[in-house]
């Protein structure tokens, strides 16, 4: 367990992300002095709580491989229970639900052991085969189906899904001579914030057009587009410090990050409209619950891996 | 000791991380006592949970009401229940109520002490409220000056429903309601605090538990 040799390209990215984050805080601040009579104190609490999840992130990413894969479980698992707490459950799934938690550790193990043919099944084939298998036992078979999809779903996004940050970081280090073996990860989460923030601005200033006006009414073709277009713009120029994509491919993975970023969001918004909430939870102070904040990362997480893994891996 | 690093070490690592609580009112928490916190029951853990809301300082002086049948069946038990759990054991038989049963209690309160109850006297159904009992408003009715503070949890009954031994986790919503106070009679002061708890049960809007 030793401590990993930080490239310059990393230190630079957590250098230049404390930087935007200072001026963002900056900005938040400025914004209430000089107009005293307005809150922005939604503003300013989704900013402290920006210095927060970047923390936890640098801890996550900087330390070592088993921090790495703890603390990134630890985020599964709370996406997973908010999501579990959120939607109807049955009380007789209670040992069910139980197995599905234990899906989480065993996950993350397959990843800290670098062990790619079982992390990439294990949810998909054996879990997906195991649950409805346990639910059977226990014999209510009153909304089985609704039990076990919702169960499975929140599986795949939860954990499946977001699991595939994890193994971006235990991926050969000699593939990625730019970035090391946390180049990707930052990359993708970077530039899915980025997409977030980017979408939204656009979207502010000179959005007109509805997009999916059923699902999120706040969302427009302008903030899209402007987002995507944002995302791909940035991908490229930051693409040889982080990655081994060349500058086709990064754009590509710009375009591929601003959309998939932009269906995460709305999945997740479905979900809650669905459900009758405003938020996934509470979890995160300005921004909601923690799965309002990774909803984007459920798409773009798998999506950028595989691109990545089949181009350079 | 032993107490407070029962209550430091495990129980409030397991209640903030594995369950995790959304809290709406923690201003409403008494600071001091003497005091009654009253709670609706549904699983072991709305003890825990309702100890853990308190900062460790007063951990000391707060002590959960339990029956001595349950909480007694062993020594085991008895000695976890009364030295880690740190509870007031009363007797629930009926022969009982109204006579003794209120003075182990009675004693606390003039100790500065605050009380947890759970006036629905067992856990019931998961997730479901019970009527309460009116032992509440017999002891209210010795200690007219002692202020009531409701807590409505709404979760935990998922998390671990009464017969289960497999903890499960679940965020948990906790409300708590402002302080009530003695109103002179036994059946407006019990219509109060049903009435409190109906208003922290709507703000909490449980889902509906049990499939369809």
């Amino acid at each position: 367990m030793t401590a990993v040799a930080l490239p310059l390209s990393v230190q630079v990215a957590f250098a230049g992300i404390a930087l935007l984050l200072c001026i963002a805080s900056g900005i938040s601040i400025a914004l209430q002095r000089r107009r005293p009579e307005r809150d922005y104190g939604e503003l300013r609490q989704r900013v402290k709580t920006w210095w927060l999840i970047v923390a936890v992130f640098a801890v996550a990413v900087l330390i070592n491989r088993a921090t790495s894969v703890i603390v990134l479980g630890l985020i599964s698992f709370l996406a997973f229970k908010e999501y579990l707490s959120l939607i109807p459950t049955r009380r007789a799934d209670h040992r069910v639900l139980f197995w599905a938690y234990l899906a989480i550790p065993l996950q993350y193990y397959w990843v800290w052991a670098g062990w790619y043919g079982v992390f990439i099944i294990f949810i998909p084939v054996y879990v997906f085969l195991w649950l409805p298998m346990r639910m059977i036992l226990t014999g209510e078979t009153q909304g089985f189906l609704r039990a076990i999809g919702t169960l499975h779903w929140g599986l795949m996004i939860c954990v499946f899904s977001l699991s595939h940050m994890a193994f971006m970081l235990v991926l050969p280090a000699e593939n990625n001579p730019g970035g090391g073996s946390m180049g990707l990860l930052i990359y993708l989460v970077f530039l899915t914030e980025i997409n977030d923030v980017a979408q939204y601005v656009w979207g502010k200033s000179l959005g007109k057009r509805k997009i999916v006006p059923k699902v999120s009414p706040n969302k427009t073709l302008a903030g899209f587009l402007g987002g995507v277009f944002s995302t791909a713009a940035l991908a490229v120029p930051l693409a040889p410090w982080l990655t081994p994509l060349t500058v086709y491919q990064a754009l590509g993975a710009g375009f591929l990050i601003g959309l998939a970023g932009f269906v995460g969001d709305v999945t997740i918004s479905a979900l809650k409209r669905d459900l009758g909430v405003k938020d996934s939870g509470t979890l995160l102070p300005g921004h909601g619950g923690i799965l309002d904040r990774l909803d984007s990362l459920t798409y773009t997480a798998p999506l950028f891996f595989h691109y990545v893994y089949f181009l350079h891996y | 000791m032993l107490r407070g690093l029962f209550y430091l070490l495990l129980v409030k690592p397991l209640v903030l991380f594995l369950i995790g609580l959304n809290v709406r009112g923690r201003q409403y928490l008494p600071s001091a006592g003497p005091a009654i916190v009253v709670a609706n029951h549904n699983s072991h853990l709305d003890t825990l949970v309702l100890m853990s809301l308190f900062p460790q300082a007063l951990l000391a002086d707060a002590h959960p009401v339990a029956a001595a049948d349950y909480f007694f069946r062993n020594r085991c038990l008895k000695w976890f229940a009364l030295r880690i759990i740190g509870i007031v054991p009363i007797d629930r038989r009926p022969a009982a109520v109204g006579g003794d049963t209120l003075t182990p209690l009675l004693r606390a309160l003039d100790h500065g002490k605050i009380l947890l109850l759970f006036p629905e006297g067992s856990r019931g159904a998961p997730e479901q409220l019970g009527k309460f009992k009116s032992g509440i408003a017999h002891l209210l009715s010795k200690r007219p000056e002692v202020p009531v503070i409701p807590v409505f949890f709404s979760g935990l009954g998922k998390c671990l429903p009464k017969g289960e031994f497999v903890l499960v986790p679940f965020f948990v919503d906790v409300f708590i309601a402002p302080a009530l106070a003695w109103n002179g009679s036994r059946p407006a002061f019990m219509a109060e605090l049903a009435h409190a708890f109906a208003l922290l049960r709507d703000e909490a809007q449980p889902l509906p538990f049990d499939g369809a």
